[in-house]
């Protein structure tokens, strides 16, 4: 149940600050589409923007820079190791 | 995919795995809170690998194996009522009350509907104005946004056949009822992904300050769930404590106020009641007073029933550590996912569960 895959929005209805009209987006993954809420996002997201999803509704907006920066993170722990390896 | 394959690389996986081997410098143990986390581990073989000295022991976190039995029961007679229709996660299915699941109830003309979203429910009370809608809320603060939303479009909706049950639950209480038992040795917490990324890896601070508990959020992937162990080791190793964020691109410190707001317009603190772990105060959500026209347990006058927990059934001891699945003598013997006996088996976060298709014996 708390396993969620990032999303990429495809499509957004309503508005962040209008909790009277539906707050719907479209995503999608690996081909699948579907619509989630946006009520509770921690961030209204852009089109493009990748979200994750829970039980319907998206909880948070990925940010590129930070996910950038766990890789880099990722990469210095790793980078005790042979250069090498570390090429895909 | 993006945002996936990178952190699944195995070029990047590799180097990490030395690295875990060589963080370890002293024996630990780390309690991995999050049901979803627990399967991860195994999924990614992890726990095969574990450097010796490196004991991993799963923890509270899957919200189908901690709810109560007296809870189960209370579930099932509400889907037996004339006139109700309760709406569940799957996963709630089968678990096995005092007599039967919901599933046998429904066998028996119980109506009883598996959505996906607690919006689906409010789709249900909808297109059944004939039925009284329970969605029965089971769940930590990953779904609790989502059923207040859902609370508050009902409202806005002006739908008066829409009702949740909560017994939703808080993180970080079952934690403190768990350190405070000094049978439970840990050193660490591989703290869970999605449900921090609600409260923030700011709630963890308590616990490095009252029990000087490592504490790193991870996310699921092959290498998160890498750099969590490796961080955890290294702290440890150290004889440090702190939180340690390795999830950042879905975690912050604050957590999600948004969705803390719209919880807190709904909800208030409650005492519930856990399988395993009894009562604890403060560590569940009740509806406020204001919205109790959709609160099952007003509209339906529901009081818990004395319940048994299933003859010979350990969940309780495995969801504190104190015991694995392989200590149960009815693992895999009277117990599978075919025939579970109790919610540890049925729930496809639960460490019975995992251990079964994972094959350790
Ligand atoms: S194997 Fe079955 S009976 Fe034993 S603890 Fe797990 S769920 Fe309970």
């Amino acid at each position: 149940m708390c396993l969620a895959i990032p999303m990429r929005v495809t499509k957004i209805e309503g508005n962040p600050d209008d909790f009277t009209v539906s707050q719907i987006a479209t995503v999608d993954a690996d081909g699948i589409s579907k619509e989630i809420r946006l009520d509770v996002v921690d961030r209204w997201p852009d089109l493009g923007d990748y979200v994750i999803v829970h039980a319907g509704f998206a909880i948070h907006t990925l940010e590129a820079a930070e996910a950038e920066a766990n890789i880099r993170l990722l990469r210095e722990l790793a980078a005790c190791m042979p250069e090498e390896l570390l090429v895909k | 995919m993006k945002y996936l394959d990178e952190f699944r690389d195995r070029a990047l996986a590799r180097p990490l795995v030395a690295e875990l081997r060589k963080s370890v410098t002293k024996p630990l143990r780390v309690m991995e809170i999050c049901g979803s986390h627990t399967m991860a581990i195994f999924r990614n073989g992890l726990r095969s690998i574990l450097p010796e000295g490196y004991t991993l022991i799963s923890g509270p976190g899957c919200p189908v194996c901690v709810t109560s039995a007296s809870h189960m029961d209370a579930f099932i007679s509400m889907a037996e009522r004339p006139g109700v229709r309760v709406a569940i996660f799957g996963d709630l299915f089968r678990v096995p009350g005092t007599h039967g699941s919901l599933a046998n109830a429904s066998s028996r003309g119980a109506k009883v509907d598996i959505v996906y979203s607690p919006m689906d429910a409010l789709d249900l009370a909808i297109r059944h104005p004939e039925d009284l809608i329970v969605f029965l809320g089971v769940g930590f603060e990953t779904t609790t946004p989502g059923i207040a939303a859902t609370i508050l479009a009902a409202k806005n909706r002006n739908v008066k056949n829409f009702t949740v049950f909560s017994t939703q639950k808080v993180m970080p209480p079952p934690l403190i009822a768990l350190l405070d038992d000094p049978g439970l040795k840990i050193d660490g917490l591989l703290c869970p992904g999605h449900v921090s990324s609600i409260i923030g890896a700011g709630a963890y601070q308590p616990l490095v300050d009252k029990y000087h508990l490592a504490c790193v959020v991870a996310g699921f992937e092959t290498t998160d769930l890498l750099n969590g162990l490796i961080l955890l080791a290294r702290q440890v190793g150290k004889g440090e404590a702190r939180v340690e964020n390795t999830y950042q691109r879905v975690v912050n410190w604050e957590g999600n106020l948004r969705a803390a707001r719209m919880v807190d317009e709904i909800f208030e603190p409650a005492d519930m009641e856990w399988r395993g772990l009894g009562v604890i105060p403060g560590s569940g959500l009740a509806i406020r007073p204001k919205y109790a026209d959709f609160n099952a347990e007003v509209r339906l006058d529901i009081t818990l029933p004395e319940a048994s927990e299933a003859k010979g059934c350990r969940c309780g001891e495995i969801l504190k550590g104190m015991s694995i699945p392989t200590e149960c003598p009815l693992f895999n013997t009277r117990c599978t996912p075919g025939n579970p006996i109790g919610p540890c088996m049925v729930s496809s976060e639960g460490t019975c569960a995992a251990y079964h298709k994972y094959g350790m014996d």
